[in-house]
């Protein structure tokens, strides 16, 4: 998908005031969250399975060439096929040519982050493929022309009366309104579109080495009616998501579905291993699996390895007070929040994404609440390095920056300075405030500023004190 | 020319700093073991497993042997007042099926409104099932019809996920294409966070457990 | 009340930015509560800034270059203490980060690091001064705002509770969601205006829900951006940071109080 990153500040100032928006936002916030901190408390282990799978997740992309080339080969003795995509290019045009080669002409998907990241429903459109989303939150997006605006929760920025109207004009009369009636509809709906899908595309949660398996976990069932009863199968992932074998998949479950969506697990977990066999009764007759880099294996090299641990639950953005605030679309891509602030600018590049790691406050809330401990705020905080060392960073920052490092490695003069702040700020105020201040409209045309004294502590202290 | 494949290898190795790695230390990896901890509880393995499939809104009803479970699905169906028909596995083809159903072992159509499906393990930590899917056992069972019955007997409850993977290593038809892990009931919270069962797969899921 | 001056340990006073142009009294405070808990308090008049700005701004370099003088100034005391979370953990944490590379510095930053300390829990923790407020009275129903770097870069969040415990008359109500940043955020406010107002006022709809007539923390910033919300919309809270109520000098007004009775 097209990314607008560089629109972020206008689209979160228009997000702060869709009223639509801020109702659903509302409604998600605390769900999400107490939720989340209740299936914490009642794990005694749960500390202990986020620092293993952290330690895991590690040792797994210290050695990830041996894993990728494992799984390829466990693949390929289940009987199925693996593909390599350097970049999202590749991928499509890898995924294209499977469905062209089986003549397809419907192409049902589970949810898939990578697709998205991939721009692949444009591409398979083009290419004059019916594509249905059928997770409900993606069908509902996909209805409204919009792409997710969170990576587990894809249609959560709207309400009921919104899909209700989504659905009135996609399907016809009389218009639902019971959230029953709506789930009813689609489900009838894509029932259909399952059984005539030629591919169906899901993403992977893990690819495992031991067995070759692509495995997936959802609460509605699409993602197993996509893959068992497409003709083909087609599984797109990242190549971070392998994982050694079947035991160490339990350890990320276990974290998974509790940071995702609060629950202890989610209703299916399913594991897929190569194609159709012999006797079997149903099945896809191909299954492949493709394999995307797209700017992962650069991560490697540096501090933001960490950030490839990641199992995309989505509890950093549902914890964020940013994102809480402006929701998924303002960040401009497919993934938004803390993850998506630190993966954007990595695999689209730091030009047009300088908003990305800026709009944060540090507040740290995000790290503590990865079930694979990704120091989130020390991600963005080097990314605002690199934007500082590039020269990316606004030209009045830091010549601000450089006269702040210049006065205030002189105490005399930093001193001086706050001498005068102080007596002026205590001059422009009026009744112990500041109300408007033409310097610092960021911060009066919201708020007052408290006026100072008049004299700093320092110099109090002196005259109180004298020579310490 | 580079393949896509050399190509990700290669960069990967650049990330790590390293070359490819030699034969011995490929030897260490395949036999690390995995040593994670898993949660412990001290609780009984079937009634937990009960009690946790069930506050997912699964539903189980209790017979004592293997010769009961056709009666007791009858029951299910009769009470729910669905079609005497059901697609059945083959693994559970011996059993005495009332002779008014009409019964198919074949995959589950568009049309079909019940499955029987004999359960390959469960497991206690969450109240999960595990499913193998296979000749006898079509996966479409486990997702097509709105109701699904699951026959499971107290003996194949374990602790946890690895377990259920020991009792899968020692099956002679080894890991099957699809493995399911079934927590009750279809679900979606993807409207306004509401929690409606019946997304698309089963809208009800009913163990029949046999024995404990 | 200073005569263990000798005998206790040497603390170098942290004199942060904001509280030195905005707030001295919370300064006095701190020296109130550190000699009384028998500190040998001690401010050394050259120093500035933690550098914090520079280093959440990415200028890693302008960072290292103010550490090298927190480093100097005050390495020669027992402590180094301040009464903030955030200049706090920028000590204990950052600055072992910035000198990770360099060796020369590495060791000096870490040493400071281990002996840095944000004022109320050093108070509670280090020198288990749990009475710290014995004898103070004030009449007030507060609510706590838990700072982000003081909550999960330093663990601060008993302590300012079971210190305020021993204040006379104090009640305190917990506010909903009193761990959720307030959006000040340093540079954050002022880059991003819109986001910073939306999140403060999701934190003054909280504290006012909470019944409070009283807001506490610990970090000027977020007080002083709390603050000025609530001024601007009128609402009657008052804002204290912690150390003056503890050490008995809250009775003047509040942060970003008017200083006359009407407005």
């Amino acid at each position: 998908m097209e990314m607008r990153s560089a629109e972020f500040k206008e689209r979160a100032v228009f997000a702060i005031h869709d009223a639509s928006l801020q109702q659903a936002l509302g409604k998600a916030r605390g769900g999400f969250v107490g939720k989340r901190a209740q299936q914490a408390a009642e794990l005694p282990e749960f500390e202990q399975l986020r620092e293993e799978a952290k330690n895991l997740k590690n040792e797994i992309l210290t050695n990830l060439d041996h894993y990728l080339e494992r799984y390829e080969a466990a693949v390929t003795a289940a009987g199925g096929q693996v593909h390599w995509a350097r970049d999202a290019a590749e991928a499509r045009e890898i995924i294209l040519g499977i469905c062209k080669h089986v003549e397809a002409k419907s192409v049902t998907k589970g949810k898939s982050m990578v697709s998205e990241e991939i721009g692949l429903n444009e591409a398979l459109i083009e290419n004059g493929m019916e594509v249905v989303e059928t997770d409900l939150g993606e069908y509902i997006i996909q209805l409204a022309h919009e792409p997710p605006s969170h990576i587990i929760a894809p249609a959560v920025h709207k309400t009921k009366d919104q899909v209700s109207d989504l659905f009135l004009a996609a399907h016809g009369g009389p218009r639902k309104t019971e959230v029953a009636d709506l789930v009813n509809e689609a489900r009838q709906v894509l029932r259909d579109k399952y059984f005539r899908a030629d591919v169906g595309i899901t993403g992977g949660n893990y690819l495992v080495a031991e067995t070759g398996s692509s495995v997936i976990v959802t609460n509605e069932g699409n993602g197993d009616l996509t893959q068992t009863l497409a003709r083909v199968h087609i599984v797109t992932a990242g190549i971070e998501r392998v994982v050694p074998t079947l035991d160490d998949v339990s350890l990320f479950l276990r974290l998974l579905a509790r940071s995702a969506t609060g629950q202890e697990t989610e209703t299916y977990t399913t594991y897929s291993t190569g194609p159709r066999r012999t006797g079997d009764l149903d099945g896809p007759q191909e299954y492949h699996v493709v394999l995307v880099d797209n700017g992962r294996s650069r991560m490697l090299a540096g501090r933001f390895r960490d950030m490839l641990r990641c199992i995309r639950c989505g509890a950093c953005m549902n914890h964020c007070p940013v994102y809480g605030s402006i929701g998924g679309h303002a960040y401009g891509w497919v993934y938004p929040g803390p993850m998506g602030s630190v993966l954007t600018p990595l695999i689209k590049g730091m030009d047009n994404t300088y908003d990305l790691p800026n709009a944060c406050t540090l507040n740290g809330r995000c790290a503590s609440v990865c079930p694979v401990k990704i120091p989130l705020p020390d991600l963005l905080r080097e990314l605002r390095h690199l934007q500082h060392r590039q020269e990316l960073s606004p030209p009045m920052q830091r010549r601000a920056l450089s006269l702040w490092r210049f006065v205030a490695t002189r105490p005399k003069l930093y001193h001086a300075g706050e001498w005068v702040a102080t007596r002026l700020l205590k001059l422009l105020s009026s009744n112990g405030r500041i109300r408007n201040l033409m310097l610092a409209s960021g911060w009066t045309d919201a708020r007052d500023l408290p006026a100072p004294p008049g004299r700093t502590f320092l110099e109090q202290w002196q005259d109180q004190r004298g020579k310490p | 020319m580079t393949t896509a494949r050399d190509a990700i290898l290669r960069s990967v190795r650049i990330g790590l700093k390293r070359g490819a790695l030699d034969d011995n230390q490929r030897a260490v990896l395949d036999a690390r073991v995995p040593r994670h901890t898993r949660p412990a509880f001290d609780e009984d393995l079937v009634e937990r497993f009960i009690r946790k499939f069930e506050s997912r809104a699964g539903t189980v009803v209790r017979v004592s042997s293997r010769d009961e479970v056709p009666a007791a699905v009858e029951a299910y169906r009769a009470g729910l007042k669905l079609p005497a028909r059901a697609a059945i596995g083959a693994a559970l083809k011996d059993l005495a099926w009332p002779s008014a159903w009409s019964v198919s072992h074949g995959p589950a159509t568009v049309d079909e409104t019940m499955a029987v499906t004999a359960a390959v393990a469960g497991v206690a930590e969450t109240g999960s099932l595990m499913l193998c899917g296979g000749p006898d056992s079509p996966t479409t069972h486990n997702f097509v019809p709105d109701d699904h019955v699951v026959v499971l007997d107290a003996g194949q409850i374990v602790r946890h996920f690895e377990d259920a993977w020991t009792v899968l290593r020692a099956r002679p038809q080894g890991l099957p294409r699809a493995t399911n892990f079934v927590s009750g009931p279809s679900r979606t919270a993807d409207v306004e966070q509401t929690i409606q069962l019946g997304a698309h797969g089963p809208r009800r899921v009913h163990i029949v457990l046999i024995g404990g | 009340m200073a005569e263990t001056h000798t005998k206790g340990p040497r603390v170098g006073l942290f004199v942060t930015c904001l509280m030195n142009v905005f707030r001295p009294n919370v300064g006095f405070a701190a020296v109130k509560l550190l000699e009384q808990a028998g500190c040998a308090v001690e401010i050394p008049p050259d120093q500035t800034c933690c550098g914090q700005p520079g280093y959440n701004n990415g200028d890693y370099d302008a960072a290292r270059a103010l550490a090298r003088k927190v480093i100097t100034t005050f390495e020669r005391y027992d402590y180094i203490v301040g009464p903030s979370g955030s200049c706090m953990a920028t000590i204990r944490h950052d600055y072992p980060a910035l000198f990770e590379n360099d060796p020369d510095w590495l060791g000096r930053a870490q040493a400071l690091a281990d002996k840095s300390f944000e004022l109320l829990s050093f108070l509670h923790d280090e020198l288990g001064a749990t009475d710290a407020a014995a004898g103070v009275s004030h009449t007030a129903t507060v609510t706590y705002h838990d700072s982000c770097s003081g909550l999960r870069g330093l663990g601060i969040k008993g302590q300012p509770r079971a210190l305020l415990a021993g204040v006379a008359g104090l009640k305190l109500n917990e506010m909903e969601d009193s761990e959720v940043c307030c959006g000040f955020g340093g540079t954050f406010c002022v880059k991003y205006p819109e986001i910073s107002e939306k999140m403060v006022d999701d934190k003054v709809r909280n504290i006012l829900a909470s019944g409070a007539d009283t807001l506490l923390g610990g970090d000027l910033g977020c007080l002083m951006n709390i603050a000025g919300r609530l001024s601007r919309i009128n609402a009657p809270v008052k804002v204290y940071h912690t150390a003056e109520v503890l050490a008995g000098m809250a009775d003047g007004p509040g942060i970003a109080a008017a200083t006359k009775e009407s407005n």
